[in-house]
């Protein structure tokens, strides 16, 4: 049963290999899609009887530029998106298409697809229902903030050659000590230190683990989530439970409005007015693309990364190198725990939720690259806001499968797009001299 | 066993004493880092950091530590008491309670917790072998879950035939979902890790759904709970009352016993152990990759089908039906209770035993003690255990210990008997 919600991939698979057998799943599936839009969004009964899709275009919370609801007749508009997606899908058959307009085309689909479903859940003959557009996108970027912050530290780590699949224990463990100790200073921003330190902590311990005891990466990383686990879960239980104010009580964080760029058009009070953290990360998300392909540091971690002996023997210090990157990683999950307390105010049991590890496999999705993680993280954010914002706008789909798009999306994205993907040739592999 | 391990006893300077009396022999090997020595000192030393958290999270206790140079027998004493009564209660929930009625019931509390715990670690370490890192366990145990409790509330079948049924849609379903991972690895080259947390999550909200709709939610009901299985589906009990030791504890032993001859003595086993150690050479040799990590997938998926089978038509769900919180995190301690198995059948057993017993105990301890210590502590305990069977070196600079003769701790050269899917994890098991 669990099987069926996957069902398209055997499809996908049987085009493993050769580019033919690729390119014909690519083309069916494709076809596949735009049909479903077809059929499912544009000639259902949600599109019946000239009902128009109302999409929201102003963000009630934030103050921003008032822009007038986009309104749109709906079964035109995706009648002519599942045209678009069809065409493509028998053009991708018909044509050997070279890889820059195969990728082009893919985006296509998935924005004409992306957009044809959002515009049917948005539909209502009765009028009524809407969706909020920039309500979409601000869920997104404050979904995706932890993740891009734990891929980020999975990136600095994995590029030096050291796996780390504790992202979810550094998180949790940061986003404890965040609480702790801003409650206990009565002020958020100490408590945001204390979580980076916390998360550099449990970076340090894989690294020591890992680099000196060498114990298996990957299960280690698993241990030490748990271990994250139990510590916080118990610590949480016999003091924060029973006394919240004085151990788990945060003023949340405020937004930082940066004037001008914020009211810029729908996308403004998105961007432009958040809290720090938010672009701390895009700022770190930057530095760490710069350092790692254009400093001294970033070509020393990489050669760590592929080639330990080779590095070493230039004379780079391998260990200490790898034992500054996965503390240094530990750090960025860390400002991600903290930015999950910080955002709602208090530490709640096991809150990272699975977090960590969809972070994980968007250090993989991405390719290894701070872009790539944040491309992934977007990725997982967007589908992750669709699903929660569409959710009280009564879908014929249940939304505890809804619920489940992100996940899904980035099954497909993993299987069917990125295909097989080459880690740092070292990563994982402890370094012993001699 | 492998020529590497014979090298290292060759190299070994220690070569030597072997040959002095058996009884000297026996001494000297207590205080080396030997594979039982490291256990039993993990175990140790879990057991102090768990102690140590304990006080920790007693604010009574801090401020007696607060003026512990004023009056040091406050803050010591008391402690103590605490970490005593604590570890106390806990052994009196797992293994013996003098003052009960059933002064042995604990001991089958354990068994009855250990019991999935076999098939999960060994749902882990099978894979494992075969270079394989199976972390989708919930999603497996969910779809085993599914078919199970399907099969066991629409048919209606005579008793044994029933729970045969029963197994067999668990192990289908458990196994559908391992293999969907497996040959998005083999054929798209999806990374196992992925593909197995999405199909986590997909699967825990397909789970939510099913138990919410009409074909399963049980209509006696308010919650989101699906119709429990018939009478006639339940494994049968072999001893005790509820919750009992059932017919899946014989089902563990013959997969503990099933594992072990599949990795040493089948040439699928072989197969999987070539491709963990070296899967080049395993292709080079005209075994196929893609096929045998398919393989190694559906029989750990058929494993944690089984897993299912126990919570569902066993007794550790008390209603007999799936809910959402079905998996229970099995899934992921099948992984430390693989690796402190060593990756080996019978160590998969003894582990999941010990984790059964810390189980049983925790639920006890948090029941009998006051302030509560909570349950959690348990997981800590487990985790660092692990850590520190999986890291010997570690153990033996704490405790001094002496490099061991043979060859299944390798000091100074660093190298350590962890469950690498290499012939590490065979020269290690044969010093035991």
């Amino acid at each position: 049963m669990a099987v069926a919600t996957v069902a398209p991939a055997p499809a996908a698979i049987a085009g493993g290999g050769e580019a033919d057998t690729r390119r014909y799943a690519a083309g069916v599936t494709q076809i596949v899609m735009g049909l479903v839009v077809l059929f499912g969004f544009g000639l259902g009964t949600r599109t019946a009887h000239g009902a128009s899709t109302t999409f929201g275009m102003t963000l009630v919370s934030k103050e921003g530029t008032h822009v007038p609801d986009w309104v749109f007749p709906a079964r035109p508009a995706i009648v002519a998106l599942a045209a678009v997606v069809i065409l493509l899908g028998v053009a991708r058959l018909a044509v050997r298409l070279p890889r820059t307009w195969r990728l082009a085309g893919t985006s296509v689909v998935l924005f004409c697809f992306t957009f044809a479903f959002m515009a049917w859940s948005a539909a209502d003959p009765k009028g009524g229902e809407r969706l909020v557009l920039p309500s979409v996108l601000d869920s997104m970027v404050i979904a995706a903030v932890p993740l891009v912050l734990g891929a980020l530290g999975g990136v600095v780590g994995e590029r030096s050659g050291v796996v780390n699949v504790a992202i979810e224990g550094q998180l949790l463990f940061g986003g404890f000590m965040t609480a702790l100790v801003g409650t206990a200073t009565h002020s958020l921003w100490i408590g945001v230190i204390a979580g980076v330190l916390a998360g550099a902590l449990m970076g340090l311990l894989l690294a020591v683990l890992a680099i000196r005891y060498l114990i298996e990466q990957v299960v280690l990383g698993v241990v030490l989530n748990l271990l994250a686990l139990g510590v916080t879960g118990f610590l949480y239980k016999s003091l924060m439970q029973t006394n919240q104010n004085s151990y788990n009580n945060l003023t949340p964080f405020t937004t930082v409005r940066i004037p001008g760029l914020a009211s810029i058009w729908v996308v403004g009070p998105v961007l432009f007015d958040q809290p720090l953290i938010v672009y701390i990360t895009v700022f770190l998300v930057v530095l760490v693309h710069l350092g790692l392909f254009h400093s001294r540091w970033g070509l020393r971690t990489r050669a760590v990364g592929e080639h330990p002996a080779a590095a070493d023997t230039v004379g780079i210090k391998v260990l200490r190198l790898r034992y500054r990157n996965v503390a240094l990683g530990g750090a960025f999950a860390g400002l991600g725990g903290a930015w999950l307390v910080g955002n709602v105010g208090n530490f709640t049991e096991s809150m990272t939720n699975g977090k960590g590890f969809i972070a994980l496999a968007a250090v993989i999705f991405g390719r290894w690259s701070p872009f790539g993680a944040l491309a992934a993280a977007a990725l997982f954010g967007f589908t992750d806001a669709l699903a929660s914002q569409t959710s009280s706008l009564q879908l014929p789909i249940p939304s505890d499968l809804l619920g489940t798009l992100p996940y899904v999306a980035t099954l497909f994205a993993v299987a069917g797009l990125i295909g097989r993907v080459r880690a740092p040739a070292a990563d994982g592999k402890p370094y012993v001299k001699g | 066993m492998s020529d590497k391990s014979e090298l290292r006893r060759e190299a070994s300077p220690q070569r030597a004493v072997v040959g002095d009396g058996r009884a000297k022999r026996i001494v000297a090997g207590i205080g080396s880092a030997n594979t039982v020595t490291v256990t039993v000192l993990a175990f140790v030393l879990s057991v102090v950091i768990g102690g140590i958290l304990m006080i920790l999270s007693d604010q009574h206790l801090l401020t007696e530590w607060g003026y512990f140079f004023q009056h040091p027998t406050d803050a010591l004493g008391d402690s103590w008491d605490k970490v005593a009564n604590g570890y106390i209660a806990m052994f009196h929930g797992a293994v013996f309670d003098p003052h009960a009625k059933q002064a042995l019931r604990p001991l089958e509390n354990t068994i009855v917790d250990a019991t999935p715990l076999v098939f999960a670690g060994l749902a882990v370490a099978v894979p494992f072998r075969a270079g394989l890192f199976n972390i989708g366990g919930q999603s497996q145990l969910i779809g085993g879950a599914i078919c199970a409790t399907w099969v066991g509330f629409t048919l209606s079948a005579p008793m044994p035939l029933h729970v045969l049924l029963v197994i067999i849609a668990g192990v289908i379903g458990g196994a559908a979902v391992a293999g969907l991972i497996g040959v998005l690895k083999a054929r798209l080259g999806a990374h196992e890790v992925i593909s197995s947390i999405m199909l986590n999550n997909i699967a825990l909200g397909v789970l939510v759904w099913l138990i919410k709709t009409k074909a399963f939610h049980d209509p006696h009901r308010q919650d989101a709970i699906s119709k429990p299985v018939k009478d006639s589906a339940l494994l049968p009990a072999i001893h005790g009352s509820s919750p009992e030791i059932n017919f899946s504890t014989v089902l563990a032993i013959a997969a503990v016993v099933a594992s072990w001859w599949l990795l040493s003595r089948s040439s699928l086993g072989f197969k999987l152990r070539a491709l963990g150690s070296n899967p080049d050479a395993a292709r080079t040799a005209g075994i196929s990759v893609p096929r045998n990590q398919v393989y190694a997938m559906l029989l750990a998926g058929a494993l944690m089908g089984l897993v299912a089978v126990t919570q569902v038509s066993g007794t550790l769900s008390a209603s007999h039906a799936m809910t959402a919180t079905l998996d229970n995190g099995i899934g992921f301690t099948g992984i430390t209770v693989a690796l402190l198995g060593r990756g080996k059948p019978v160590g998969v057993a003894l582990a999941a035993l010990l984790f059964g017993a810390l189980d049983a105990g925790g639920v006890a301890m948090e029941a009998s003690t006051t302030p509560t210590v909570p349950h959690d502590v348990v997981t800590v305990v487990q985790a660092v255990i692990v850590v520190f069977v999986a890291a010997p070196k570690l153990v033996q600079e704490i405790f001094r210990l002496r490099d061991v003769r043979r060859g299944d701790v390798k000091s100074g050269g660093g190298a350590t008997a962890s469950v690498a899917p290499a012939t590490a994890v065979d020269s290690a098991a044969e010093a035991v």
